[in-house]
């Protein structure tokens, strides 16, 4: 390989150092790597950001809901073993499976499958670390925070009880206490630290693998991941979007969804469910990955039809967003509305059936290895696929109008979700708990525990789709005897008992001491993937030099793979700097671009997740002005971090990266990662703001008078001048850019400090417009929407503005310049964003009333 | 042969087939839902929206056909078979027109789905 990163050509392919270094200079080259790698200790260990560290703690208290979920599964279950039981009161029972509920979907399944992705897909990729971090140990810290806070609310008879979907009126007017605002903001909270992982998988997955991993050669798991995570930036956003208009409703009485004064509560069902369908998806498609790691490895082989599965994954990605009406069958939409969104909803089941088929045909044509692993795979298919076969059956309209609200669909999802998420984990730890702590889990107590659950799971489940066609309905706490629910309620008591034991069981085996029992060998089971490059235990420095990568299964295929990667002869094997690097390649061939510094060690993450959390946690209690303090001390925070910890200029530009490659320190632009973490995160930010004009339009549809005629504001003249001030704030921030690059220092101040100027101007303006109209949000459905889409655009136009000051002073105290433009890169970029939220807004407030 | 496969380096076109499938749903649920809530006359017709998806379809499995084909060269460019896992430009071209070749038989089969819809259901109601 040349040093140019970009070869045109058919790329020669680099072979590993011939002779390894010697022993005392891969000696001193581990020493350094170590300490540059050094785990903080004592109570300083709380500020490791380390992937294996950030994705522990994840994976723990992913764990613990996990069980504090299943806990409240159990009280209900005995609620429900005999008729006219009163274990439970219709209160707590309904606190009890709305936290259930809540808790499994956004404190278990999502961030489950954040922390096994952020411990290995960096492994998977032969990467140091994930790009950025100190976002991960960020996102850990809000999850734990909300998490906590809403599973503490239970305790206090003061959980949210209007089911896991929170539909209004019902949570709106009739449950005035502080549940439903725990569950608003405590969530928000939370999938504001999902969207931060899904960018940080995303960057991973496409610009952190190692040289030679072309897109064709990328382990499955990463492609899964990669869908997912991008599913998440389109799904979240209604959700953050719709819970924003519910909270503002319940908080100041905006009539969203409140029918009276225009509001309509199915508009919170479209967002909840665009959001809620996808998130089926986002939670089984990594779990699966997990399987399509799993099967090759036990099979021998490689997976048949690797290009059938990316088929599979980005297929069910895209289609999984056409379904969500197919929870809302029974609101009385028009008939073709059912129709197109059942036709979308059998269509996902080729993509679905897909990958299975691919699973079965690499069993068969290998020579299948028994083990707990694959116990829990084939346990995982078994149960799934029936989930999936009754699922076609709810897609069907006529069959959903009977089935909607009983039990049956209770037994329906849970086949789903079980099958497709929790055993596929649980084959997850089995598989992957040597990289962990170096030791594996107990064969026998796994065996044990899968039988355990894989029975007492039918025995709980598979009488519910009867319990249910038999007229049971959901979500209600207890029923007369005698109408035949009885005996299949303590079918389905009994076994919930059953595989609560099997789950403790495998609980059991994670937690034991293990003291004594000697590390596992290398590569245990014998797998094809770079996560097995890892030492017994492993390393803090993640992989000792980054691989050149030929194969798909560099483990089998690439000789002497393990010993040229353990001597150091490969990429990066050191760290002269005492920095911790990892290489950053390009999208489709993994051409390496750049050798990226990343941070170490801090609690800065931890103060500004304090702080963010105190914004939503304040604003439940409706106590506004601890609120904004602590969203204010949040942004202080967070400008500081960012001020000295991120585009830190180098000691120089360049430096080799091992085998002749010389790679720089500092890109900008569409090669950094940064720009790529602002453009996902945009994209994210767009979405939501997209559901809040969707919301616009909905309105318009079902009103004759949406928006009144003659409109009572906010008027053409003001929402205009903020148009064009705010696209001349625009321009300024990219001529500023420009002219930054060029080192023109005069013109980038006065272009970004006018830019400012036009940015307050535009930004009040814009709120000008429904405020001399003298627009009352509380009076009516119509004034309420265009202060939503005003704000939140001011919004965006406000972090615009500290953007701008940001980057002068940047350049001032000398972190930026001509050649080292991270940041005001990125504020162009966020600029752009800016200016089509404008647009749009500006488009539907002013103009749309003009032509409707 | 090298320097045909280096170009293009993008992920995009692995995407178009599924966009335009999910263009066609969008578009399809949209001009239904307004149809039904502001146009339809009292008899609650839905013949002009059963047209207007016709088009829409013919559209649709257009592009996706134009993407298909397009995939098709791809990876049927040199000789390499399946499962096109080498480390070479070529291999990565082969594969990404593959998948996006499979993607496009799933969109098109979607948006058959989707438009047998009109097929069937003749009103508003």
């Amino acid at each position: 390989m040349t040093t140019d990163p970009h070869p045109l050509g058919p790329a020669k392919d680099v072979e590993p150092l011939t002779e390894a270094p010697p022993a005392e200079v891969q000696r001193a080259q581990e020493e350094r790597l170590l300490r540059a790698w050094k785990m903080p200790t004592g109570w300083r260990y709380w500020s490791a950001v380390n992937n294996t560290e950030v994705g522990l703690w994840y994976t723990v208290m992913t764990l613990f809901f996990l069980l504090f979920g299943g806990v409240l599964a159990l009280l209900m279950r005995i609620q429900l073993a005999k008729p006219n039981n009163d274990f439970l009161s219709a209160e707590l029972y309904n606190q009890v499976f709305t936290v259930h509920g809540s808790v499994m979907m956004f404190l278990f399944a999502i961030p489950i499958f954040e922390a096994i992705a952020v411990i290995f897909l960096p492994q998977m990729l032969g990467a140091r670390d994930l790009p950025f971090p100190r976002l991960s140990a960020f996102g850990f810290w809000c999850f734990l925070l909300g998490g906590v806070f809403l599973c503490g609310s239970i305790f206090f008879d003061a959980a949210p009880r209007g089911g896991w979907f929170m539909y209004p009126p019902l949570t709106s007017t009739y449950q005035p206490g502080i549940g439903a605002d725990i569950w608003l903001l405590g969530f928000s909270f939370i999938e504001v630290a999902a969207i931060a992982a899904a960018v940080e998988m995303i960057v991973g997955a496409l610009k952190c693998r190692p040289p030679g991993m072309r897109i064709n050669l990328i382990p499955l798991y990463a492609w899964y991941v990669l869908v997912a995570a991008a599913m998440i930036l389109f799904a979240f956003p209604p959700l953050i979007a719709g819970s924003m208009l519910l909270e503002i409703e319940r908080a100041f009485g905006w009539p969203f969804f409140d029918a009276t004064r225009g509001g309509d509560p199915l508009l919170w069902q479209h967002l909840f469910w665009l959001f809620g369908h996808p998130e089926v998806y986002i939670i089984f498609l990594p779990s699966v990955a997990l399987i399509a790691m799993i099967v090759p490895t036990f099979a021998r082989r490689p997976i048949a039809g690797y290009s059938w599965i990316v088929l599979a994954a980005v297929g069910t990605g895209f289609l999984s967003f056409g379904l969500w009406v197919h929870h809302m069958f029974t609101t009385g939409l028009p008939g073709i509305s059912l129709g197109l969104f059942s036709a979308a909803s059998q269509a996902v089941a080729i993509p679905t059936g897909v990958q299975i088929f691919c699973f079965i045909a690499t069993l068969a044509a290998g020579r299948v290895v028994r083990s707990v692993p694959m116990l829990f795979a084939f346990g995982s298919l078994v149960i799934f696929v029936l989930g999936g076969l009754t699922g076609v059956m709810v897609a069907v309209a006529p069959f959903n109008f009977q089935a909607h609200d009983s039990f049956f669909i209770v037994g329906h999802f849970h086949y789903v979700l079980i099958g497709g998420a929790l055993f596929p984990i649980f084959a997850g730890c089995y598989y992957y708990f040597p990289l962990i702590n170096g030791k594996k889990l107990s064969d026998r107590l796994g065996k044990i525990a899968f039988w355990l659950t894989f029975i007492g799971f039918n025995i709980a489940f598979l009488p519910m789709h009867l319990t249910g066609l038999r007229g049971m309905p959901r979500r209600v706490f207890t029923y007369p005897s005698g109408l035949g629910f009885d005996t299949l309620n303590l079918i389905s008591t009994i076994g919930a008992f059953i595989l609560a034991a099997g789950v403790a069981v495998i609980f059991w085996d994670l937690l034991r001491p293990k003291g004594k029992q000697p590390y596992s060998e290398r590569n245990p089971w014998g797998a094809g993937t770079l996560e097995w490059l890892q030492e017994m235990p492993g390393k803090p420095w993640g992989v000792r030099s980054i691989p050149e990568i030929d194969s798909r299964y560099p483990l089998w295929d690439q000789s002497n793979f393990m010993r040229d990667y353990d001597e150091g002869r490969f990429y990066l094997p050191d760290a002269e700097e005492g920095e911790r690097e990892t290489i950053v390649t390009s999208v489709v061939d993994a051409q390496p671009e750049q050798c990226q510094r990343l941070p170490g060690p801090t609690f800065i993450t931890l103060f500004a997740a304090l702080a963010t959390g105190g914004f939503f946690i304040f604003g439940t209690y409706h106590l506004w002005w601890l609120a904004f303090i602590s969203l204010a001390l949040a942004i202080c925070v967070i400008l500081y971090w960012l001020w000295t910890g991120t585009a830190i200029i180098p000691e120089k530009d360049e430096k080799e990266a091992g085998l002749g490659l010389k790679l720089p320190l500092y890109v900008s632009g569409s090669s950094s990662v940064g720009w790529w973490a602002m453009f996902i995160t945009m994209l994210a930010d767009l979405t939501a703001f997209v559901s809040l004009v969707f919301g616009y339009f909905f309105f318009w549809t079902i009103h004759t008078d949406f928006p009144p005629d003659p409109s009572p504001g906010p008027g053409i003249f003001w929402p205009a001048a903020a148009l064009v001030l705010l696209l001349g704030a625009w321009a300024l921030t990219i001529f500023a850019r420009r002219w930054n690059k060029r080192d023109w220092a005069a013109s980038t101040y006065a272009g970004l400090l006018f830019a400012a100027a036009l940015a307050i101007g535009g930004g009040t303006a814009l709120l000008a417009g429904p405020w001399v109209t003298g627009l009352d949000p509380a009076s009516d459905v119509y004034p309420a929407t265009v202060w939503i889409l005003v704000l939140w655009t001011a919004a965006h136009v406000a972090v615009g503005l500290i953007m701008q000051l940001y980057c002068v002073a940047r350049r001032l105290a000398g972190r930026m310049s001509a050649r080292y433009d991270i940041d005001i890169s990125n504020v162009a970029l966020y600029w752009h964003f800016v200016a089509i939220t404008v647009v749009i807004t500006v488009a539907v407030i002013a103009g749309f009333p003009l032509v409707a | 042969m090298g320097q045909l496969a280096e170009k293009n380096q993008s992920l995009w076109l692995l995407t178009g087939s599924p966009v335009i499938w999910a263009g066609h749903f969008m578009l399809s649920y949209i001009t239904a839902s307004i149809w039904c809530a502001k146009l339809a006359g009292p008899d609650k017709s839905l013949w002009e929206v059963r047209v207007a998806i016709l088009v829409y379809t013919a559209l649709a499995l257009a592009g996706i056909g134009f993407i298909g084909s397009i995939a098709y060269r791809k990876h049927s460019h040199g000789h390499a078979a399946l499962p096109h896992d080498a480390d070479t430009p070529e291999d990565r071209h082969r594969f990404l027109g593959f998948a996006t070749l499979l993607l496009s038989g799933l969109s098109g089969v979607a948006v058959i789905y989707s438009a047998l819809v009109v097929v069937f259901i003749g009103s508003c109601h």
